[in-house]
């Protein structure tokens, strides 16, 4: 495949131009925000030396620092768990038919593309019932908090690691798992020893989406959190409304930064997946796109 | 006897897995045991999602036929259609043709810029390709809020923008807080994915097909309307609907660079539960915005089953 022309001329250079057009448009304002975090002037716009005094400033900030421990422990519980149960979703609908199977496979789907604020409406609406029950039944009032703001997470996060698995398992031929079976592997060895090793790179670039997910999330963790536990994004966006300071500048590169980190991982991840297949469901969430690149 | 996947039967031809004699009762209770496990292994995703997404869902809908007593609070009784009766108020509407005119502009300039832009790409050596999707694949991943932030820093009173532009002798520019800002932030939030699907679309294009209709003597624009153009549109239709969604719902774009006569779906939501604590309207509006985004959900699988 692929291996036809290009057109040649004016008009690619046309398309070159847009391409480079794109590309600035795309990382001007990063770059530009980078930039500006380490300008030591208190006023953002006029630039006067360069310094790390907003990034000293950032470490000792008590609220940030805890905004951040709270994001960190959200974004780990949440992707633990919605790793193990989505990848179970994936194995389950790729793999099985049984009753049930269609409705599941519609709903697993629907958190991908329903807009944040719907999700967030429906969090919030739902444990603040919830809660009014449970203070019936019990007597004692739950707040929302970290708790909540995690269970939120794992229900918008299972749906993505669960895409992303399904798109890995459904390039598998299955006569492996089948193999495993006749020389007498036990279904438990058989998944440990074949089935996971192979769906690994899978799950783990899922693992590293709900991460990233719940790392960013601003809306339904607006919603659902409490008055004192908020994550950092959330914080940082409560700040932005207020006003640009190179607090937030240095704050949004720390996060920046950390946000490539896991594009590195991730696409060094995507390395070791099998070729071709279909992706168009990944594809939703650009996630095997590299694999594609790949097979050209 | 473990079989996984395909029809029951044809398996049993291909790859005999026993020399015991397979009844069709046997058979039976092998798919029932079968059945039985994958319905366990879905069961924690089950509850999960049941639990936090579909009784959510129906909570919404219950809520917004509820009523709201002299404090605000919403009572679940006194049914009424009050709720959707407002969602078809002319405050509503010119709202909603906000955001459905910023969504669909931001969806037809991020496909004007982003299929050239993909096609360019995909048409590019591997090794240059693989390269070139890395550096959409940054912006993609990187935190919203700080792309969209990043916006607000260039687009400020005193951002390089304006101190450009007084530099050349014009006036401060005001583009913050105006639709135009608000566009341009949705554009940039979303335009990888507009761009993704594209690609994927284009990098699987045999282009020999291309050169067989130049060969026919199609000129250019005719074998790219006849051939690649067709060929693409299951890109171009889920890249349109993945940029259209999100920026119909947005909320955090309008929040950061919009004013306050920009408001726009998704904060006008927002701000029904956490400002003016009208949850019933709030909560017909969303049911509102998801049959929105379902019809055009299905659209796109629609068009989609006839394209592929």
């Amino acid at each position: 495949m692929n291996e036809g022309t290009a057109p040649k001329g004016p008009i690619d250079r046309l398309l070159a131009a847009n391409t480079w057009l794109v590309y600035l448009f795309f990382y001007a304002p990063i770059i530009l925000l980078i930039v500006f975090s380490f300008n030591d002037n208190r006023n953002v716009g006029i630039w006067t030396e360069p310094s790390l005094r907003w990034y000293g400033e950032m470490f000792q900030d008590t609220r940030v620092m805890g905004a951040l421990r709270n994001s960190l422990v959200v974004a780990f519980i949440s992707t633990i768990v919605s790793t193990i149960v989505g990848t179970m979703l994936a194995i389950a609908l790729e793999r099985y038919r049984f009753r049930g199977r269609g409705a599941l496979d519609g709903i697993a789907y629907l958190p991908i593309i329903i807009p944040d604020v719907t999700m967030a409406v429906m969090l919030l609406i739902f444990f603040f019932q919830a809660f009014g029950i449970l203070e019936e039944l019990t007597g004692t009032r739950l707040t929302t908090g970290l708790g909540t703001i995690t269970l939120a997470h794992i229900a918008f996060n299972i749906s993505f690691v669960a895409v992303v698995v399904r798109a890995r398992l459904s390039q598998l031929d299955s006569s492996l798992e089948e193999a495993a079976a006749d020389l007498y592997a036990s279904r438990w060895q058989a998944f440990r020893r074949v089935t996971l090793p192979l769906i690994a790179p899978g799950v783990a670039g899922g693992a590293l989406l709900a991460l990233t997910l719940s790392l960013d999330d601003v809306v339904v963790t607006q919603f659902v959190s409490g008055a004192g536990a908020t994550t950092l994004p959330v914080y940082v966006f409560g700040l932005v409304r207020r006003g640009v300071t190179p607090l937030i500048n240095a704050v949004s590169t720390v996060m920046l930064l950390a946000s490539m980190i896991l594009v590195g991982l991730s696409l060094g991840l995507q390395r070791t997946r099998p070729r071709g297949g279909e992706e168009s469901s990944a594809a939703v969430i650009g996630s095997s796109i590299p694999s594609d690149a790949k097979s050209g | 006897m473990e079989r996984r996947g395909g029809q029951p039967g044809d398996r049993l031809m291909t790859t005999p897995t026993t020399t015991a004699r397979i009844t069709p009762e046997l058979e039976a209770a092998a798919e029932r045991a079968k059945a039985r496990r994958g319905f366990l292994v879905s069961l924690p995703a089950y509850v999960y999602l049941v639990v936090f997404f579909v009784i959510p869902f129906g909570l919404v809908v219950v809520y917004s036929f509820a009523t709201r007593d002299s404090t605000g609070l919403t009572v679940l009784r006194d049914w009424n259609l009050d709720s959707y009766q407002r969602v078809f108020a002319s405050e509503v509407l010119v709202i909603f043709l906000r955001s459905l005119g910023l969504a669909l502009s931001t969806t037809v300039i991020c496909l004007g810029f982003s299929y050239p832009f993909a096609y360019y790409i995909a048409t590019r050596p591997p090794k240059v390709r693989n390269i070139l999707l890395v550096f959409v694949m940054i912006p993609f991943w990187s935190n919203f809020l700080v792309r969209t932030y990043a916006w607000r820093v260039l687009l400020g009173s005193d951002g390089p923008i304006s101190q450009i532009s007084q530099a050349l002798g014009g006036e401060p520019m005001r583009l913050l807080f105006t639709n135009s800002a608000v566009l341009i932030g949705l554009v940039y939030g979303f335009m990888p994915f507009m761009v993704l699907p594209l690609y994927a679309a284009l990098e699987r294009m045999d282009w020999r097909l291309v050169e067989a209709a130049r060969d026919l003597y199609a000129s250019g624009w005719s074998a790219f309307r006849k051939v690649t153009l067709p060929i693409s549109l299951p890109g171009v239709i889920a890249g349109s609907i993945l940029v259209f969604i999100p920026s119909l719902g947005a909320y955090v774009t309008p929040a950061l660079l919009g004013g306050a006569r920009t408001v726009l779906m998704g904060d006008y939501i927002v701000s029904q539960f956490l400002a003016a604590r009208n949850w019933p309207f709030g909560s017909a509006l969303s049911v509102g915005l998801m049959a929105i985004m379902l019809a055009a959900t299905l659209i796109y699988f629609r068009a989609g089953a006839k394209t592929a």
